[in-house]
C-alpha cells in the first residue's frame, strides 16, 4: 500500500500543473474576452469572398 | 398584394434603409445616400466586399457625416488617447459604438489590407472596443480615426474615456481565487474519503498523511482565497458595523484552528473539507454578484458627450484647443452637429440648436445673434461663431458637476437586507455559542470548547451569504431580458425600498417620435405656410411637432398672437385669423371622447380638420400613474406648463407638478423630498437630469437606444420597456421576499445544525453534508423562485 504515497504525490502534482496552466492562461489575458473568438472562427481568413446572398 | 410591395421596395445595399426616389448607383446597387456608396467603394477597391456577404446591409447610415478629426494632430490630446507608442509603434483602442455583427467584426480585423502601416487590429466584440497597433511614422493617429470613419465605423472619442478607465480598474484576482479554493476543494475531498469510511489499524500511517496534507491544502484556502472575508471584517468592525463577512470570518477561522489542532493532537480529522468547500462556494456567489454590461456605461458624465477639442479663431486662423484650455472671450466655430462645449454669446450666421440631449427636447431651437446660448446645444444647419463667456465647468450645465452630489459618496442609502439582518444574526450566534462554552465549563472544559467552536462552524451563515447573490443575479438577468439595465446587484434592492417616484417630462414620459402623428385634413400650401408660422412662435411640444412634421416653410409675420393656457393659440396672419388648439377651443364645443389627443385647424372660420397625436406620452403612463395608491409620484420639467392641463388627469394634485425647472432646482427638490423622510427613484433622460439623478437614491436614465449618450445614473431603461416599470417594481419587491424565504430556510438548516452543535457531538461528516445540502437547496430555491416570480409578473 506505500505506493499509495507515490500515486498522491503524483496525482497532486499534476493538478499543480493544470491549475498553474490556469493561473498562466488568466494572467495571459486568455480569458479576457470569451465572446468573440467564437465568432471569428466563422470567418473566412483569406479567401475569395463566398457568393453573394 | 403585400408581398409584392416589400419586394418592390429599394434598400441601400450599404446600411439596409430605404432608397429615396431619386437614389445613387454604383456597380449595379443602390444607395440611399452619397457617404454609404462611398464606403462601398472604399471596400470595393480593396477587395473587402465579403463585408456584404457575411450579413445583409451591415453598415451604418451615412447620410450625415462631416466630422472633423483635426484636433487629433494636437499632440497634448494624441498622448491623452493612445495605451502605448514608440520608435515602431503606438497602440490604442477604441470604442466603436456601431460594431454590432461578424461582417464588423470580419471587415475591422482586415484593417491592413487598407492601408499597410496597421500591423494589427483585434475587436472586443461585446465590449465594441477595437485594438490597434499601427506604425505613427506612416500613420497618423489623425488618419487612422479618419480611415474608421471612411468604412463607417467612427470612433466615439470623449475625454472621459470610458475604455480607459474600465480597462484600468484593478483586476481583483477573483477568478484565480476560485481555481485556488475550487483545487484545493476537489484534492482535500478525495483525501477525506477515506476518513468517512473508516480506516483500519493498519492504514493509521495514512490518516496522518491525509491530515497533514489537508492543513497543507487548507493554507491557501485560509490565506489567499479566504484573505478577503478577514480584511473586510476587521474593517467593519474598526468601522463597528456588524455586517455578514464578521461570522463568515469568524466561521473560517475556528474551521482552521480546529482543523489543525485536531490532526496535530491526533484528536479526529478536523474540517478541513468544510472549509474548502464554504470557501469555495462563498466566492462562487462573489462571482455571480460581479455581472456587469460591458457595452453600457453607468458612469457617464458631461465630459463623455462633449467634444474633446474646439475650433478656436485666434488671429484670423482656426486652431483646435483642447477643452480644458478654453477660456471666457476665445472665439470658437460651431460646425453644423457639433456641440457647444461651454456658455456662449452667438457672433455670427444662423442658430438652429438641438438641445436633445440636454433636455430631451428634439425639435431645434432658433436664436438670434448676441443671445447667450448654453452649452450642451448641437448646431443644426450652417456654422455658427461664437465667444464663450464661462469655462466648460462653470456653464450653466456643467456647474452641476461641482455639487456635493457628485462629489460626495452617496450615504443614507436604503439598507440591504443582508445589512439589516447580519446585526442581529451575529448577536444571536456570539450569543449561543457562548452560552453553550459556558454551560460545558462546569463538567467538562474540553467538551465547552468543541461546543463553543461547533456553534460557529455550523452556524456560519454561507447559505446567508449565498442567497443574496444568487437571488440578484437571476433578478438582473430578467430585467436584462426586458430591457432593464442594472448597474449592479445592489440596485435590485434599493428599487424595492423606494417610495417616491420623480418623473422628468420631455424625452421621459414623452417621445419625441414624428410618426405619432397624423393630419386628419387636406391643406392646402398656403394653409400649411399659415399653421407653420403660428406653431412657430409656440414653445408647446405639439405645436413643435407640427412644425416638425410640416417640414420646412417659409415662416410669416404673425401678428396678434396670444396662446391661451390649455386650450389653443389665436393668431392673425396676412389677414388671416388662424385658430389652433383643443376642440372646444376651436370648435366651441366638446365632442365624443377620444384616446389621442387632437389639434384642430381652423383658418377664417373654415374649419380644416385636426391632427391627431397617438401616443403622444409614452405607452404605459396610465399604468404608473396608478401606482400613486403605493407611491408618491412628482413630475419636475425645464419647460412650461404649457401641458398642466393634458398631465392632470394623470396625477392626483396639481402641486405634484413642477414646472419651469433648472437642474439645479431638479436636484434640489429631490434633496428636499430625502429630507421629507423619502426614497426617492428619478427617471429622466437628459444631461439636465443629472444633478437629480445622482442625488435621488435610484437614478434610471430612460433612452431610445442604449448605446446612444445617457447620464449617469444607477439603472438604464430602455424607452420601449417603459409601460412596465410597474412590474419591476413589484418584481424587485418579490426579489427581497425571495431573500426573506431563502434566509428562513437556512436558519432550519442552522437549527439542525445547532442542535448537534450545541452538544459538543458535532462529527466532521455532518458538518461535510449539512453545508453542502443547504448550500445546494438555497441556489436552486432561490434560482426557482426568482423565475416563478417573474413568470407571475410577466417578464418571463
Amino acid at each position: 500500500m506505500t505506493i499509495l504515497y507515490f500515486l498522491i504525490g503524483c496525482s497532486i502534482l499534476l493538478a499543480l500543473i493544470f491549475l498553474a496552466g490556469f493561473f498562466w492562461a488568466q494572467k495571459s489575458g486568455q480569458h479576457d474576452d470569451l465572446y468573440t473568438p467564437a465568432m471569428r472562427i466563422l470567418l473566412e481568413d483569406k479567401e475569395e469572398p463566398p457568393p453573394e446572398k | 398584394m403585400k408581398e409584392t410591395l416589400t419586394l418592390k421596395e429599394i434598400t441601400c445595399y450599404h446600411c439596409g434603409d430605404e432608397v429615396p426616389d431619386a437614389g445613387i448607383r454604383a456597380d449595379e446597387k443602390d444607395f440611399c445616400c452619397q457617404g454609404c456608396k462611398g464606403v462601398y467603394q472604399v471596400l470595393r477597391d480593396n477587395q473587402l466586399c465579403s463585408y456584404y456577404s457575411y450579413n445583409d446591409h451591415p453598415g451604418a447610415n451615412r447620410e450625415q457625416q462631416n466630422k472633423r478629426f483635426d484636433y487629433l494632430g494636437e499632440p497634448s490630446i494624441v498622448s491623452q488617447l493612445i495605451d502605448y507608442t514608440d520608435e515602431q509603434q503606438t497602440i490604442v483602442t477604441f470604442y466603436l459604438p456601431h460594431i454590432h455583427c461578424s461582417s464588423c467584426l470580419w471587415l475591422l480585423e482586415q484593417l491592413n489590407r487598407i492601408n499597410p502601416a496597421i500591423y494589427y487590429c483585434r475587436v472586443d466584440f461585446l465590449k465594441k472596443q477595437i485594438n490597434i497597433k499601427f506604425d505613427q511614422c506612416q500613420l497618423s493617429l489623425q488618419g487612422l480615426v479618419e480611415l474608421l470613419d471612411d468604412i463607417g465605423y467612427e470612433p466615439l472619442i470623449s475625454l472621459q474615456d470610458i475604455i480607459k478607465k474600465q480597462n484600468a480598474v484593478p483586476r481583483d484576482n477573483l477568478v484565480l481565487k476560485i481555481a485556488v479554493a475550487g483545487f484545493c476543494f476537489g484534492n482535500v475531498m478525495l483525501l477525506s474519503f477515506p476518513e468517512y469510511f473508516g480506516l483500519s489499524i493498519a492504514d493509521q500511517s495514512f490518516r496522518h498523511f491525509f491530515g497533514w496534507l489537508n492543513i497543507l491544502f487548507s493554507l491557501p484556502i485560509v490565506f489567499y482565497s479566504g484573505r478577503g472575508y478577514f480584511v473586510s471584517a476587521w474593517n467593519n468592525l474598526r468601522n463597528k458595523v456588524l455586517h455578514i463577512d464578521f461570522p463568515l470570518a469568524l466561521g473560517i477561522a475556528v474551521l482552521f484552528i480546529r482543523t489543525v489542532a485536531e490532526i496535530l493532537t491526533h484528536s479526529g480529522a478536523g474540517f478541513a473539507d468544510t472549509l474548502c468547500g464554504l470557501v469555495f462556494f462563498l466566492l462562487i456567489g462573489k462571482l455571480v454578484q460581479q455581472k456587469t454590461y460591458h457595452h453600457i456605461s453607468f458612469e457617464r458624465d458631461y465630459r463623455s458627450f462633449f467634444p474633446v477639442a474646439v475650433q478656436v479663431i485666434t488671429d484670423g486662423k482656426e486652431r483646435p484647443v483642447p477643452l480644458s484650455e478654453l477660456e471666457t472671450g476665445h472665439r470658437i466655430v460651431i460646425r453644423n452637429q457639433e456641440i457647444i462645449p461651454a456658455d456662449a454669446i452667438l457672433l455670427k450666421g444662423e442658430a438652429l440648436i438641438d438641445f436633445s440631449f440636454v433636455t430631451g427636447e428634439s425639435v431645434p431651437v432658433s436664436k438670434t445673434l448676441g443671445e447667450i446660448i448654453y452649452a450642451g446645444g448641437r448646431q443644426t444647419g450652417q456654422a455658427i461663431e461664437m465667444e464663450v463667456i464661462k469655462p466648460v465647468s462653470q456653464s450653466y450645465l456643467t456647474q452641476l458637476w461641482n455639487n456635493e452630489a457628485f462629489t460626495q459618496p452617496k450615504g443614507n442609502r436604503i439598507p440591504s437586507f443582508n445589512e439589516k439582518v447580519s446585526k442581529y444574526f451575529t448577536i444571536v450566534l456570539l450569543a449561543i455559542a457562548f452560552s453553550a462554552f459556558f454551560f460545558w465549563l462546569q463538567t467538562d472544559s474540553s467538551r465547552a470548547l468543541a461546543a463553543f467552536t461547533s456553534v460557529l462552524i455550523v452556524a456560519c451563515p454561507c447559505a446567508l451569504a449565498l442567497s443574496t447573490p444568487f437571488t440578484l443575479s437571476a433578478a438582473l438577468s430578467i430585467f436584462d431580458r426586458n430591457r432593464f439595465y442594472l448597474k449592479n446587484t445592489a440596485v435590485v434592492e434599493q428599487l424595492a425600498g423606494i417610495d417616491t417616484i420623480v418623473l422628468d417630462k420631455t424625452g421621459t414620459i414623452t417621445t419625441g417620435d414624428p410618426t405619432s402623428l397624423t393630419l386628419q385634413a387636406e391643406l392646402t400650401g398656403e394653409q400649411k405656410q399659415l399653421v407653420y408660422s403660428v406653431c412657430m412662435n409656440s414653445g408647446h411640444p405639439l405645436s413643435r411637432m407640427i412644425c416638425r412634421y410640416l417640414g420646412h416653410e417659409d415662416g410669416l409675420e404673425v401678428a396678434d398672437y396670444t396662446e391661451i393656457l390649455g386650450k389653443g393659440i389665436l393668431a392673425g396672419i396676412r389677414q388671416h385669423q388662424v385658430r389652433i388648439g383643443n376642440e372646444q377651443f376651436v370648435l366651441g364645443c366638446r365632442g365624443a371622447q377620444v384616446n389621442t389627443t387632437q389639434v384642430h385647424l381652423m383658418v377664417d372660420d373654415n374649419y380644416l380638420g385636426y391632427f391627431s397625436f397617438i401616443h403622444y406620452y409614452r405607452k404605459g403612463l396610465e399604468k404608473i400613474a396608478e401606482l400613486q395608491t403605493d407611491y408618491q409620484l412628482h413630475l419636475v420639467s425645464g419647460d412650461g406648463d404649457h401641458e398642466l392641463p393634458e398631465l392632470l388627469p394623470f396625477f392626483r394634485y396639481a402641486e405634484q407638478l413642477h414646472f419651469n425647472q433648472s437642474p439645479q432646482q431638479k436636484l434640489d427638490y429631490i434633496r428636499l423630498l430625502q429630507l421629507q423622510g423619502n426614497k426617492v427613484m428619478m427617471i429622466g433622460d437628459g444631461l439636465n437630469d443629472s444633478g437629480a439623478l445622482k442625488q435621488s437614491d435610484l437614478g434610471i436614465a430612460v433612452t431610445e437606444n442604449i448605446n446612444n449618450f445617457s447620464p449617469g445614473s444607477d439603472a438604464i431603461l430602455d424607452g420601449r420597456s417603459f409601460e412596465q416599470l410597474p412590474s419591476f417594481l413589484k418584481f424587485a419587491k418579490d426579489t427581497v421576499k425571495v431573500i426573506q424565504l431563502s434566509f428562513g430556510i437556512s436558519l432550519v438548516y442552522n437549527l439542525v445544525g445547532l442542535s448537534f452543535a450545541i452538544t459538543g457531538k458535532l462529527s466532521p461528516l455532518t458538518a461535510a453534508i449539512l453545508m453542502p445540502v443547504s448550500t445546494v437547496t438555497i441556489i436552486s430555491f432561490t434560482s426557482i423562485a426568482t423565475r416563478v416570480a417573474a413568470k407571475f409578473r410577466k417578464l418571463l
